[in-house]
């Protein structure tokens, strides 16, 4: 009987001991999310979102060229990153079972793990070097090596899991392997494939890194992909290492909007990854 | 679905169209952090002159400055420690200095309890440096400055963890009046510190020592005025502690100026005169003498004469010394050097 | 028999399958890529100091002798350090989630703790120099002056040290760790679990019999939370104090290969001094793939049997496969 007790008693402290490292880990979320948004909030005001940064020692100004650069970048990472990765995806699914496969496989996730300060001394060795200037492009590059093995591997899996009968129906119909893959199946996994795709964005939104030597940054507002940009995590940084009050502040709104993308973007990914959850447990 | 596809197709789009519209010519520069202050103030002013040119200058070190100007990733670089006959061989064409403003180097400190403005001079700032002194009740400190109280605090170094024309002043400084700080640590823009933390910029070293207790840093004047953090005097070759000034840092320049060498490349630390800083130092905007991008080179060589001259009236808000009138006038000759 | 059109269907047919593989083969061309960019950028350092780059203990740019001992010290200290405190906490959050939860709370405490794995680094980072590292250095200064003596603790009360930058990377790895485990457990038939409660086990017991099947993916998982938290710049960079030294102390700043790449990269005035740093990245590069390759190999072991059976929805698994490896 004392054995059983004891065997419970366990069993219970080993419950408590997991519930409670749940809540310990919540405790810097809501400890972080708090600062960001008690600290950041008071900052955002109508000129942090259309101003350029002021000179030192006048206060006032904003970060609308570091918004605007984040957006651009993201747009130059996602328009090569979603065609590759697609693509790559569709042909693991389709014949991605033998050992080249298997090899892509694993080269993407190796690729996922990189550091991406190492990412972007590749790029740095890529697109500035040869060209001898920093750009928005060699950033945007970077940025979207990092997207590639999130979005391969996302399509592969949601197009593996499209009925095979959806495909074998198309081909009964005389359609190409092609026709069969991008006309049918791609449609078929399309929401999951957004998904995926806005994890990765929602994850290179953030990333400072790789940008530091290859977009590097911008007083001014820019849109030439030529020319170094802005970006919200790198303007972060450099008010957050200064010693400047008035810089504090606005790495902190800063740190709220990018918070608050990203946010958005990881619900918006969960969202529709629960509503297909349940298209396919019925 | 379909919806979001459009839109993404007219944000994309949107995006492609946008490079057509500005018409402004950037110039990308990169350097000192020294001189981050006043050079934004000018890019600005300029800028309201001649709104069609915008100067992109990020403050990342001078050591970068000088390593991005020699790979050619950006038209101009900034540094307070002149590059060596080694760095200037290094690069792809010749370049040259321009001096652009004085600035003091000044030691910046953060003792609980203590408000009084401590004298140092170079050994005990060397030995603090190089580790030997690791209290601040030290004798060599307390002999310094009889009548302050000094605590048996910790002493916390806090220097630059980039490259930086600010070490490269502060450490040229100290390895003149410490031959065993020269031997152990040298001079150059990144050096192998014995102790401390590191800070990136002029910023992040003011902000290390503001947030520690106990700290002690280097920073250009103008960081510690406006962060009113303290600093302490220094004891000049004279013998005399001096507070850094406006007019302690041109009189550093005073002596230096009657015998500028032709590339501008002088070190006034440890200058002589009574009223000298011993820790002041210029600070140079670096060119390509044959720049392939005329146009570009023509704006820099205008916005530079403007600095040289109208610019000098904003140095005083923001603690440089303009620079003397003898070196301006040499610096428009110079000028001309550049093949436009 | 091969009719005109049929031989048309081949010629299209191998055409996609070409076409397709190609943009596979990019992924592949790309890591390819960067070891050689990489190995190729740090010839001049690879050359001039070979083996005594890992033991050199001196990074001094001024005479030109670099040696990453230090960095290494740094991010493998940190990184252990992070995944002692965090493994615990994450597999007490994978159980807790996969086997304990009642079921309504399951989905909304899985969102909360994704959301730890959402924060960009440079928001860790800002929150860890504001808020983090003035606690540390209160921290530091209570500590009596007895524990101090121990190396452990000894230092002045800088607050920037390994022991901000292991607190930090500790919370930034739970997500990561916490997510793969609990897919490895749900990987685990549930025939495990119910045997276990059949021959009279208690809650802990069963779990204990479903973590035994699963342990080589778990080990995967905790492997992977240290790649993880090797590669992580710049929320380190921030709060590590940026000194090259070795030491033993928590309070001591020291120095992580991916922060002095991100400090120095940009001002390295010579080109052996940038070939030193991408050398660096180099060997980032390869203790990352070697740290991925074989956690998942590890996880790929478990849950590769059990995939037939249940077609769970693959985004789950891509959203909690760890985007590692961050900055």
């Amino acid at each position: 009987m004392n054995r059983t007790r004891r065997r419970k008693a366990l069993s219970g402290f080993v419950v408590f001991l997991c519930a409670g490292s749940v809540v310990l880990a919540l405790i810097p979320l809501f400890f972080i999310f708090g600062y960001v948004i008690s600290k950041g909030f008071s900052s955002l005001n109508w000129d942090f979102f259309t101003k350029m940064p002021k000179p030192v020692g006048e206060t006032g100004g904003g970060m609308a060229n570091a918004m605007v650069g984040t957006a651009y970048l993201i747009a130059i990472a996602g328009g090569f990153a979603v065609p590759v990765g697609v693509i790559a995806g569709v042909y693991l699914s389709e014949y991605g079972k033998k050992s080249f496969g298997s090899l892509v496989r694993f080269t993407a996730d190796v690729l996922n793990g990189v550091p991406s300060i190492v990412i972007g001394i590749f790029a740095y060795g890529l697109a500035v070097l040869p060209v001898k200037h920093f750009s928005a492009l060699a950033g945007g590059l970077a940025l979207g090596f990092m997207m590639v093995p999130i979005i391969t591997r996302t399509t592969e899996e949601l197009l593996n899991l499209v009925p095979g009968s959806l495909r074998e129906g198309a081909l009964a119909l005389g359609a190409t392997r092609a026709r069969a893959a991008f006309s049918v199946m791609v449609p078929a996994a399309l929401p999951g494939i957004m998904t995926g795709i806005l994890v990765a964005l929602a994850r290179i939104a953030g990333e400072t890194a790789p940008l530091l030597f290859t977009a590097f940054n911008n007083r001014y507002l820019t849109t030439s992909l030529l020319q170094p940009i802005s970006s919200l995590p790198v303007q972060i940084y450099t008010y957050a290492i200064s010693p400047y009050d008035d810089w504090h502040r606005q790495a902190w709104a800063g740190a709220l909007v990018l918070v608050g993308f990203v946010f958005t973007f990881s619900v918006l990914a969960r969202v529709v990854t629960r509503r297909l959850e349940r298209m396919h447990r019925t | 679905m379909k919806l979001a596809r459009i839109f993404l197709t007219v944000a994309f789009s949107t995006l492609i169209a946008l490079p057509a519209i500005s018409q402004t010519t950037q110039i990308n520069g990169a350097g000192a952090t020294f001189p981050y202050p006043i050079y934004s103030k000018w890019f600005s002013e300029y800028g309201k002159i001649h709104p069609e040119v915008e100067v992109n200058y990020q403050s990342i070190g001078s050591g970068g400055g000088i390593r991005q100007l020699t790979a050619q990733t950006v038209f101009f670089g900034a540094s307070d420690g002149p590059m060596n006959d080694e760095q200037l061989k290094g690069a792809p064409g010749p370049i040259l200095h321009f001096p652009t403003v004085l600035g003091a180097v000044v030691p910046v400190y953060n003792i609980p309890g203590v408000d009084a403005k401590l004298k140092f001079n170079g050994k005990v700032l060397a030995d603090v440096i190089l580790g030997k002194i690791t209290k601040w009740n030290d004798a060599a400190l307390v002999a310094l400055n009889p009548g302050v109280k000094l605590p048996a605090t910790d002493i916390a170094v806090a220097h630059r963890s980039d490259g930086s024309g600010t070490t490269y002043i502060f450490v040229d400084y100290l390895s003149k009046v410490s031959p065993e700080f020269k031997e152990k640590v040298g001079v150059n823009t990144s050096v192998n510190w014995p102790v401390g933390v590191g800070g990136k910029g002029n910023e992040g070293v003011a902000g290390l020592v503001k947030q520690t207790p106990g700290a002690i840093g280097y920073v250009e004047l103008i960081y510690a005025l406006q962060n009113k953090i303290a600093f302490g005097s220094v004891q000049n070759a004279d013998g005399e502690f001096i507070t850094a000034s406006l007019d302690s840092v041109t009189a550093a320049a005073t002596s230096a100026s009657k015998s500028m060498p032709a590339d501008f490349r002088v070190s006034i630390t440890n200058a002589p005169g009574k009223s000298a800083y011993p820790i002041s130092s210029f600070t140079w905007m670096l060119f390509y003498e044959n720049p392939t991008d005329k146009q570009r080179a023509k704006i820099m060589v205008d916005f530079t004469k403007w600095a040289l001259t109208d610019g000098q009236k904003y140095c005083a808000e923001l603690g440089y010394a303009p620079l003397p009138k003898e070196v301006v006038a040499l610096e428009m000759e110079a000028l001309k050097k550049i093949k436009l | 028999m091969k009719t005109p059109s049929s031989r048309r269907r081949n010629t299209d047919d191998r055409a996609f399958r070409l076409g397709t593989g190609f943009f596979a083969l990019l992924v592949v061309l790309l890591v390819a890529g960067i070891f050689i960019e990489l190995y190729r950028t740090s010839h001049l350092s690879l050359a001039k100091f070979g083996f005594r780059f890992w033991t050199g203990r001196t990074w001094d740019p001024v005479s030109g002798e670099f040696g990453a001992l230090p960095f290494i010290w740094g991010t493998l200290y940190s990184s252990m350090l992070a995944m002692l405190i965090s493994t615990p906490i994450a597999l007490g959050i994978a159980i807790f989630l996969s086997e304990l939860s009642p079921r309504r709370f399951r989905a909304p405490l899985a969102f909360l703790t994704e959301l730890l794995a959402a924060v960009p680094s440079i928001v860790y980072g800002l929150w860890g120099v504001f808020v983090l590292v003035p606690i540390v250095r209160k921290l530091q200064v209570v500590t009596p002056d007895w524990l101090k003596k121990v190396p452990l603790f000894s230092g002045p009360p800088l607050g920037v040290g390994m022991l901000s930058a292991a607190l930090i990377l500790a919370v930034m790895v739970i997500p990561f760790t916490s997510s793969v485990a609990r897919e490895v457990l749900k990987a685990v038939p549930a025939t495990q679990r119910e045997a276990a409660y059949a021959l009279g086990a208690t809650r802990w017991e069963a779990i204990q019999a479903a973590l035994r099947f699963g342990r080589t993916g778990i080990i995967g998982a905790v492997i992977l939370g240290f790649g993880r938290a090797v590669g992580e710049t710049m929320a380190v960079t921030m709060v590590i104090g940026n000194n090259p030294q070795i030491s033993a102390s928590l309070y001591a700043p020291q120095y992580s290969m991916s922060a002095v790449i991100a400090n120095e990269f940009t001002e390295a005035a010579d080109n052996l001094y940038l070939s030193a740093l991408i050398e660096i990245g180099l060997v980032l590069f390869v203790i990352t793939v070697i740290v991925n390759a074989i956690s998942r190999l590890l996880i790929w072991s478990v849950t590769r049997e059990v995939k037939a059976k249940a077609p769970k929805p693959a985004t789950t698994m891509a959203l909690a496969a760890p985007t590692g490896g961050g900055e």
